[in-house]
């Protein structure tokens, strides 16, 4: 429990930093009834996107009903704020549809700051943080630039790309953050003086195009969905299915890769600049990098998308480089529709400064100093979606902490939010880390439509889901039971009508009689079919739940029982006091490893790269002999 | 774990050198309190240091000390063999002076199980030194060195890489949809990949089996009514191939009471003691034990007399090793023939008291064992009872993923069951990290925002 009475404190918590995990800390804080000072260079960026217009996606869609099920804003504000929704791989199976969106770039953050801004207990500061007060390792509050200090219990840092920000264009490189905002110069060196260990990263943007110099002639028009869609499960939608605004997709040509292999030295990455010390992001290579890596392909694809409704900006999706501008207006002018495009900004890379992901406990506290927070690209990710749910994640630690409660903790196969953090905490990153559903084990239990059944109750738990919504949560679930058990108890049997109607749809006549709930295993059968036989009034979430519950039962049993392996795993506690030096035969890398992760579980000690199986063997011997440890 | 172990590391009295080796934390340490030359502390690794081995002032040997530090030895710890020489007396002598100062007496194959437990060898590799010290022919010594150097461990490996393969193209689809840049693995695809792999798989598997035929024998039965001349026919086969002496104590709850080497393959004969004492397995312990030990048999040679007609009791034996590996031998041919038998099957025709046909026995055990294609191919499979069972797993996993594929299921379903089959792969080689999946999904398509 914390000293409440330590000086004056005005605040109870502050969030540093006003980007998506920022604003997602900052709302949990104050929503949960903590006195909450968000700190930020400058009110207008609140919750900006500088990089690609969109929210969602593969994985990431899946992470955003993950945040609003559990009382976040993400949701919710992208609803708000959409200019094109679709489900992605519609055609595969439930576990790996997401939803995308592009977001428009004005109304997003316009939203997400008239939220902040009606929250009751939250405070918005303009002002750039260049240290912490810290005390015998416990964080105390925040030291501005002018050197005033305000002091709070706890602090969550969300800085973003802005810790010691470089622009790369070229052969330049500038000391700036993204739209050639004021960098944070001093609180990466402070942070390093405190302890951790101090990363660099880059990442990179494409360029932005006037729409009115692109001749959309010669793309391929890309829509939205044909339906409507939220991200949130408690919104309705707020746009109209045919006033989407459409994508465009072009390839580049033999010309754009000529010029860039004529120019590569020019290139930041490729020798422009000697000092590269970032690591840029593997999935999301930059375009020289994809013509060098890749020199077979022809063509590469490039997405054409609308950046907002209030301006005429055009991102060009799959085109990020760090070619200088005289290069970079070359290249844009050979790809197909831009031959006479204005290019409106130039792509560019930017480094900053991170820190060592596993320096931080599960709960997104550092084990440098406690009571203090990280979320987001300070973390290492890369992604609006990352950054939100780790801001989420800390915003609500941060609070139960203050309460003296235990952590929120989700699990690999409770959600991918818990995938995300404990691959951060427990295998650290080299560059960027970027959520893919390849990354999670138990992918067909973290599915898209099953976010708000796997985690409301957590939301509902931790106080960031209201009663209200609650009961229309319970009041789903309940339908759940209800219409499985309706299915369940329904029995058909093979009348001459029966039979005539299922050849009718395409399946094979009955020869004994068969419940509703087994009919629908069948995989030409839906419940339009199921219909023809009882009166069914649920509505459509409810009978998608079902549906794939009931079509994926064999494959889901599979899953859970494997993630049933991993959660006896993680139950094995490694007590906080244990010290591996007395374990002898560690290979030294596992007991380096081990000794600056500490995990908490032989489940997580697992996870970490450079501990193998025998290693683990020879921790639960030591476990046994010296604590008396049994299967706990 | 932490203790010294020492254990003299070749066989007793034979040779004019033995080796003792210690390894541990403490082996240099401890050999340094009995032993008189360099100061073994400040020599170099990987040397072989001159010097005399003494209990207090006696001088007990001359000796060479080769020094290896730890990481590189074949335990990873620091490991000191010592060469002495020779002579029963003065290696236990060796040992019990290394014993007496802090070294603990080694359990068998425990230098093997820290090799593996720190991560100096995979587990089929530890299976193969375990394997090596075990053989008891030539064939089962080359098998075991197959896995000692990896061979096993790569055939494996290189299935894992073929899957990884497939996995990773899915994944990326599933991560990249809208990117046509990537081929998108079809239903068709993976299909065709699947029978690819189960071949891979089941040929491995028929191998292996083939291998534990090598490692641990073929054992088989010979059974028959009083008086067919079993004993007579084992006796003939054991005449021919020298039997390896008698008193060795079965590694399985069989009692192996004899031991043929057949063209360098084992046949245990199983409780021939029943068969030799009373020459009357039948009588003494009823048909209903004959057929248990039938049931449990490699090979059944059942013995018929070429002069008496068969019984009820033959008939029933007969219709029981319909579906074993078995061969009928028609001994006492010398004898006028009253014995009629289909002509499908199995038989050898032969005389033990003439030795008629016992060339044809063999010529018919190795036909029916194909042990001349044993012979040709080349020894990398599977040989422990672990690793067989693992990889009929991810057989039946492949049938789950072809099943899947016949269901019209969605190819991220599949993809279920098809990692299974990688993890399976995985625990037989003792390494399953999901890495590898990612790096692979990195490394090989063309990704970008």
């Amino acid at each position: 429990m914390l000293d409440r009475n330590f000086g004056d404190i005005m605040y109870e918590i502050i969030v540093v930093g006003g980007g998506h995990a920022g604003c997602e800390a900052a709302l949990a804080s104050a929503r949960k009834g903590h006195k909450t000072l968000l700190v930020t260079g400058n009110i207008n960026n609140i919750a900006d996107m500088p990089c690609n217009p969109s929210i969602g996606g593969s994985a990431k869609g899946i992470v955003v009903r993950e945040i609003d099920a559990l009382g976040g804003e993400m949701g919710r504000n992208a609803d708000k704020s959409l200019l094109q929704i679709k489900m992605l791989n519609s055609g595969k199976g439930p576990a790996v549809q997401a939803l995308r969106a592009q977001a428009d770039k004005i109304t997003y953050p316009k939203n997400m700051l008239n939220t902040l801004n009606n929250t009751p207990n939250l405070e918005i500061k303009e002002a750039m943080v260049e240290d912490l007060i810290v005390d015998n390792n416990i964080v105390k509050g925040i030291i501005l630039e002018d050197g005033e200090k305000i002091e709070s219990n706890c602090v969550i840092l969300t800085t973003g790309t802005y810790l010691k920000a470089d622009i790369l264009i070229g052969d330049t490189r500038t000391r700036q953050g993204p739209h050639g905002e004021k960098p944070s110069n001093f609180l990466s060196e402070k942070l390093k003086e405190y302890g951790f260990n101090v990363i660099r990263l880059k990442t990179g943007t494409p360029q932005r195009i006037d729409k009115n110099s692109i001749d959309f002639s010669k793309t391929k028009i890309e829509n939205g969905d044909n339906k409507y869609l939220t991200f949130s499960y408690d919104m309705e939608p707020q746009y109209k299915i045919e006033e989407q605004v459409p994508c465009h997709l072009i390839y580049t040509t033999e010309e754009t890769k000529q010029i860039i292999l004529d120019n590569l030295n020019k290139s930041s990455m490729y020798g422009g600049l000697s000092d590269i010390k970032g690591v840029g992001p593997r999935y999301c290579p930059s375009i020289e990098d994809k013509i060098v890596r890749f020199s077979d392909k022809e063509k590469h694809q490039l997405f054409l998308e609308p950046e907002s409704l209030y301006y005429d900006d055009i991102y060009i999706q799959g085109f990020s480089t760090s070619m200088p501008i005289d290069v970079q207006e070359k290249m844009v002018h050979s790809l197909p529709g831009l031959e006479n495009a204005k290019i409106l900004k130039y792509a560019y890379a930017i480094e900053y400064d991170a820190i060592d992901s596993k320096q931080l406990k599960q709960s997104l506290e550092t084990k440098v100093i406690e009571n203090l927070f990280t979320a987001g690209q300070i973390n290492g990710t890369s992604g609006y979606e990352e950054a939100a749910c780790q801001g989420l994640i800390a915003g609500i630690n941060a609070s139960l902490k203050l309460e003296g409660k235990e952590p929120l903790i989700l699990k690999r196969n409770e959600a991918y939010i818990g995938v995300l953090i404990d691959d951060l905490v427990t295998k650290g990153i080299i560059d960027p880390y970027r959520l893919l559903t390849s990354r999670a084990e138990y992918r067909l239990l973290l599915r898209h439509d099953n976010a708000d059944i796997r985690l409301t109750d957590y939301g509902y738990d931790v106080g960031l889901i209201n009663d209200d919504r609650y009961n229309k949560f319970n009041k789903k679930k309940n339908d759940i039971n209800e219409l499985k058990e309706l299915l369940k108890t329904n029995k058909i049997t093979p009348t001459k009508d029966t039979n005539e109607y299922i050849e009718s749809i395409g399946s094979t006549a009955l020869k004994d009689g068969i419940t509703l709930y087994d009919l629908l295993k069948r995989p030409e059968i839906n419940f339009d079919h199921i219909k023809h036989f009882i009166k069914i009034e649920y509505d459509n979430d409810v009978l998608e739940q079902v549906l794939v519950s009931i079509k994926y039962d064999g494959y889901i049993v599979k899953a859970e029982k494997e993630a049933q392996k991993m959660v006896d795993l993680d139950n094995k506690k490694i007590p906080d006091d244990i010290n591996y030096d007395n374990i002898h035969n560690l290979a030294s890398e596992a007991k380096q490893k081990l000794k600056q992760i500490k995990p908490t579980s032989i489940g997580q000690a697992l996870r970490i790269s450079g501990v193998n199986p025998a290693d683990i063997s020879l921790i639960m011997v030591y476990l046994k002999k010296e604590y008396h440890y049994e299967n706990r | 774990m932490n203790d010294t172990i020492a254990a003299i590391s070749t066989s007793l009295g034979v040779g004019a050198i033995s080796i003792i080796r210690v390894s541990g934390d403490d082996a240099i340490e401890i050999v340094k309190k009995i032993y008189k030359g360099k100061d073994l502390s400040s020599v170099d690794s990987h040397t072989i240091n001159y010097g005399k081995i003494v209990d207090n002032d006696q001088i007990i040997d001359e000796v060479l000390v080769s020094i290896m530090r730890a990481p590189k030895t074949f335990t990873r710890e620091d490991v000191v063999e010592i060469n002495v020489h020779g002579g029963i007396a003065t290696t236990n002598k060796v040992l019990e002076l290394l014993l007496l100062n802090g070294c603990r007496l080694a359990e068998p194959g425990e230098f093997t199980k820290r090799a593996f437990l720190n991560g100096r060898i995979d587990l089929i590799e530890a299976e193969g030194v375990m394997d090596l010290i075990n053989a008891k022919t030539d064939k089962s010594r080359n098998l075991a060195i197959n896995q000692v150097s990896g061979n096993v461990s790569n055939l494996i490996t290189d299935l894992r890489q073929e899957i990884v393969n497939i996995l990773a193209n899915i994944e990326v689809n599933i991560d990249y949809p809208e990117y046509e840049d990537i081929e998108v693995m079809t239903i068709e695809m993976v299909k065709d990949k699947v029978n690819y792999l189960r071949n891979k798989i089941n040929n491995i598997i028929n191998k292996s089996e083939d291998g534990k035929l090598i490692k641990e024998g073929i054992k088989t039965i010979i059974i028959g009514r009083p008086n067919v001349g079993k004993s007579s026919i084992l006796n003939r086969l054991i005449e021919e191939e020298k039997a390896i002496v008698t008193d060795i104590a079965g590694t399985t709850r069989d009692i192996v009471e004899g031991k043929i080497i057949l063209d360098g393959f084992i046949l245990n004969l199983i409780d021939t003691a029943g068969i030799r004492n009373t020459d009357d397995i039948v009588e003494s312990i009823g048909v209903k034990k004959s057929l248990s030990l039938i049931e449990e048999a490699d090979l059944v040679l059942f013995v018929l007399n070429n002069n008496e007609e068969l019984t009820e009791e033959d008939k029933e034996i007969l219709e029981k090793i319909k579906n074993k590996n078995s061969i009928i031998i028609v001994n006492k041919i010398d004898l006028e023939k009253k014995l009629n038998l289909d002509n499908n099957l199995n038989i050898v025709n032969l005389s033990a008291l003439n030795n008629i046909g016992i060339e044809e026995l063999k010529d018919k055990i190795k036909e029916l064992f194909k042990l001349d294609l044993i012979e040709q191919e080349d020894l990398t499979y599977l040989s422990s009872a672990r690793s067989i069972s693992l990889m009929k797993k991810a057989l039946i996993a492949i049938d789950s993923v072809e099943e899947g594929i016949n269901n019209n299921m969605p190819i991220d379903m599949i993809e279920i069951d098809l990692k299974n089959v990688w993890n399976l792969l995985g625990e037989i080689i003792g390494a399953t990290y999901e890495e590898e999946l990612i790096d692979q999904l990195f490394s090989q398509f063309c990704l970008g925002k």
